[in-house]
């Protein structure tokens, strides 16, 4: 194992140091992603980074050392594209931030200012393994006053800090884009180009302009490849379309949905376009999913296209359900092996977060999860959690409901 | 044909009016009947499976018979019967066939199109004389999908946005050109009725009652007494019919009313009543309600704070029926926990059922049993899958009134069968072959290269690449 090699040093060097810091957990099964897995393996935990990663490391002085007795150890979870930390609850708008209705065209809104690191669905997500989120603004239809250009999508984290620099840039397209774009999909790509069009040729004083200097600014890092477009789109004519555009304007797109993307699997590959869709859409939602179907991941990953998972409600309270949906693509077809980066070194590198997040890796700070089992089963449970280094509580308001009420039913007294 | 099948309608209402009889009931037998015949098929013996019967257990290396639709014999070495299909099972767990008791399959389908949706009447809050049926598109392709997830019936209930919405249909999971072909033959319909948001949410914001849960309360009342009303009505007439003599010539039956004739239909027990309703307060003025008005209440449905008055809704007779990970959507739903279905469950007589309002978790009853069966084990309560599998099979069936007919795995029932291809309380699990009254309807190792549905079939999306 590559990663073992350079720990026999480690470990001989640590024996002599007294490390109170340090968390040796050992007997497990432990997933690093980015290579093999560990059958009765360890890891080695000292101020909250990953230190070594082996089949038997030995203790340092002082350390705690945790038996996992064959449970599995992997990185934190993605949580998916959508609105995590901007919703309390979805039906109450006084706690939720997940659209913008602006009656203007703002490429460089970002959400990150809406993000509470102390909304409960944030706290749900991180103790059922998920460390990591794309969050990403969600117009809803042009009579609230969304635009096919939504804003800028970030990367955060559930340990409590503030979201990352923007990412990606979101871009409604298909039946929704219609509806922001004058009930119609084509003016969809209009709008955009007319966009990248003024960016490229900015107004002269006194000339008119749909756009701010700032969303020039952020159209400019589209153009320039720095900003890559997330495209959100079903429909498999849609998606070559979107390809064919990005192709033409020379930027870098992400296709989000993506319900009939196995039908333009090899254009995907071709254009080596990444794609995050749901993997439980397998109904015709609407006729732009006609051929949805659970074997869309599998399908997709045969054809050589990088798949992530999300899932397509925009509510975060679900999020913990993501790993279930990468269980039931194996199910249909997908190896276990691509279903697991699907939701976890895939999305870490799609968004950019890939040194720290989505594998285990020596010198990284520790970004874990615990499980009684297989992560991908619907009974496998987070036993720890470890984010930014630092282990976290699994008590959160739910548990501390089940344990008011467990308290009331064993004497009789829920009623 | 249309009017071959009027006809004995019309004559059941002639009797009603007539026959003493025919009287005990509040409206006439079914005008729009059931015509599910199940096709004769061939007796089917499944060896050396694991079977867990619903009812609880779990039997190891054991043969199911199934002849004539029903379940002819559990046990070991049973003999097959001539003619009979073999399935090697070992390896395999056999389950009756799901059953869910909350969908919307049909009357809100996919697509998803505003021309199709047709599952809330919401133009006055209280339409107790709309039938969920009446809506149903038997195309739906999520009927496909929920039946290779090895659901065999399902109730159809009309949605949440009224106080009392009307009737739910239970269904069996066939194909069927009308829903009167999906129809459960002889099983009771149900009346929907709903707490707390929605109604409020729905009139509140038409500026017209009710905007308020107290509104909410109010407006049940008033429709229970005018119900009593209309019950006491119809057994003076049926008294006088009985006296004979003058007073029969001359008693007149009250005048029929669909809406009355439902809400009678409940307070007499024909109907079962299934109540969306999350929280625990609410569901506590329900069951005072209930017995203010001399009704049951057959389940709270969603039920998110069911476990804070566990045993009173046991004590009640009362199930509920929960997700197992749904919170937060709305403020009735924050205080959803994982571990609702089994502190439900653990209650002494609690009744616990998984549903899914949801096309897409209908296809995985059996993943959110197993997830709140894990959180059950990990609060440490003494839960077996087998147990647990009453959630989604026997209990749902005793809160539809069909347990005497389906849910579970015993002599004399419906073959409604599952087999999966591994323990079904897995992520990886599929059906392999689903039963309803013994006839395959779906055979995973032999898929059907046509979709089921009319609305799939022949379309060129689904036939593979994009050119």
């Amino acid at each position: 194992m590559k990663t073992t090699l350079p720990l026999t040093a480690a470990a001989l060097f640590l024996t002599s140091v007294v490390h109170a810091g340090a968390t040796l957990y050992q007997h497990g099964r432990i997933v690093p992603v980015a290579g093999a897995t560990l059958e009765n393996g360890s890891l080695l935990l000292v101020d909250g980074q990953i230190r070594a990663i082996g089949n038997a490391l030995e203790a340092p002085a002082g350390a705690t050392v945790i038996d996992l007795h064959g449970r599995w150890l992997t990185p934190a979870l993605f949580g998916g594209i959508g609105s995590m930390g901007v919703v309390e609850i979805s039906n109450e708008p006084t706690t939720n931030d997940s659209g913008l209705h602006l009656d203007e065209v703002r490429p460089e809104f970002d959400p990150a200012l809406a993000f509470n690191p102390d909304s409960e669905p944030v706290e749900i997500a991180r103790v059922e393994g998920v460390g990591f989120a794309l969050l990403a603004p969600e117009p809803e239809e042009h009579t609230k006053g969304g635009n096919v250009i939504a804003g800028l999508a970030d990367v955060v984290t559930l340990d409590g800090q503030s979201p990352k620099a923007p990412t990606a840039l979101v871009v409604e397209m298909g039946h929704h884009g219609g509806t922001l774009a004058g009930d119609n999909r084509a003016a969809a790509f209009l709008l955009l180009s007319d966009a990248f069009e003024e960016t490229r040729h900015p107004p002269r004083p006194g000339e008119p302009r749909r756009l701010t200097e700032a969303g020039r600014a952020t159209l400019r890092a589209v153009l320039s490849g720095r900003l890559p477009v997330l495209f959100h789109v079903d429909r498999a004519v849609d998606i070559r379309a979107v390809l064919h555009f990005a192709a033409q304007q020379k930027i870098r797109a992400l296709i989000g949905g993506g319900d009939e993307a196995w039908r333009v699997a090899k254009d995907l590959a071709k254009a080596q376009v990444a794609v995050v869709i749901d993997p439980f859409a397998d109904l015709p939602a609407n006729f732009d999913s006609i051929s949805a179907t659970l074997e869309n991941a599998a399908r997709l990953a045969h054809a050589g296209v990088q798949v992530a998972f999300s899932l397509r409600a925009n509510s975060p309270h679900e999020v913990r359900r993501l790993r279930q949906g990468a269980g039931i693509a194996v199910a249909h077809g997908l190896r276990w092996e691509q279903a697991f980066a699907a939701i976890t070194a895939v999305p870490a590198g799609l968004f950019g977060v890939g040194s720290e997040f989505g594998s285990l890796a020596v010198g990284s700070k520790a970004n874990l999860i615990v499980w009684t089992g297989d992560p991908l089963e619907v009974t496998s449970r987070v036993e720890a959690a470890w984010l930014n280094g630092e282990e976290r509580t699994l008590s959160t308001r739910q548990t501390a409901l089940r344990d008011r009420y467990l308290e009331k039913l064993r004497r009789g007294e829920a009623r | 044909m249309p009017t071959k099948r009027v006809f004995p309608a019309r004559i059941a209402v002639v009797f009603a009016s007539l026959a003493s009889t025919v009287l005990a009931h509040a409206t006439p037998s079914d005008p729009y009947p059931s015509t599910y015949v199940a096709a004769t098929a061939a007796p089917v013996l499944i060896q050396g499976a694991t079977v867990l019967t619903g009812t609880g257990e779990r039997l190891e290396d054991t043969d199911v018979l199934i002849v004539n639709g029903a379940i002819a014999a559990v046990g070991h070495a049973l003999a097959a019967p001539a003619g009979a299909r073999m399935i090697d099972a070992r390896g395999l767990t056999v389950t009756p066939g799901l059953i869910d008791i909350h969908s919307h399959l049909g009357v809100y389908p996919s697509p998803g199109l505003a021309s199709l949706a047709d599952g809330n009447e919401m133009t006055a809050p209280v339409t107790a004389n709309v039938w969920a049926e009446h809506s149903i598109w038997p195309v739906d392709p999520g009927f496909e999908t929920a039946l290779e997830g090895g659901v065999t019936s399902l109730e159809i209930l009309p949605g949440s946005g009224n106080l009392i919405g009307g009737r739910g249909v239970v269904v069996k999971n066939v194909a069927a050109i009308t829903y009167q072909a999906m129809k459960f033959p002889g099983a009771p319909q149900g009346l929907k009725m709903a707490c707390g948001e929605n109604p409020k949410r729905v009139y509140g914001t038409r500026n017209q009652a009710p905007s308020t849960r107290m509104g909410n309360v109010a407006g049940y009342r008033a429709q229970w007494i005018e119900a009593q009303a209309y019950v006491r009505e119809q057994a003076d007439y049926e008294a006088k019919l009985r006296a004979g003599g003058k007073e029969a010539q001359e008693a007149r039956p009250p005048k029929r009313d669909l809406r009355l004739d439902t809400l009678a239909g409940a307070l007499k027990g024909e109907i079962p009543i299934q109540m969306h309703c999350y929280r625990a307060d609410e569901m506590a003025t329900m069951i005072d309600m209930s017995k203010e008005f001399g009704f049951h209440i057959a389940a709270f449905h969603h039920a998110s704070e069911a476990y804070k008055i566990a045993n009173r809704l046991a004590d009640a007779g009362i199930c509920a029926a929960m997700w197992a990970d749904w919170w937060g959507f709305k403020m009735e739903s924050f205080d959803g926990i994982q571990e609702n279905i089994a502190l439900v469950d653990a209650a002494p007589n609690g009744c616990a059922i998984v549903h899914s309002d949801s096309a897409e978790d209908i296809q995985r009853l059996n993943q959110e049993a197993a997830k709140a069966l894990s959180r059950g084990q990990a609060m440490g309560l003494d839960l077996t899958p087998a147990r647990a599998l009453r959630w989604i099979t026997l209990n749902p069936a005793r809160a539809l009134g069909i347990a005497d007919r389906t849910g579970s795995i015993e002599v004399g029932k419906m073959a409604d069968v599952v087999l999966w291809n591994r323990d079904p309380f897995s992520v990886y699990a599929l059906a392999m072959q689903v039963y309803v009254d013994g006839v395959l309807q779906f055979d995973r190792a032999h898929p059907s290269t046509t979709p089921r549905s009319d609305f799939l079939l022949g379309q060129p999306a689904t036939r593979g690449e994009l050119p």
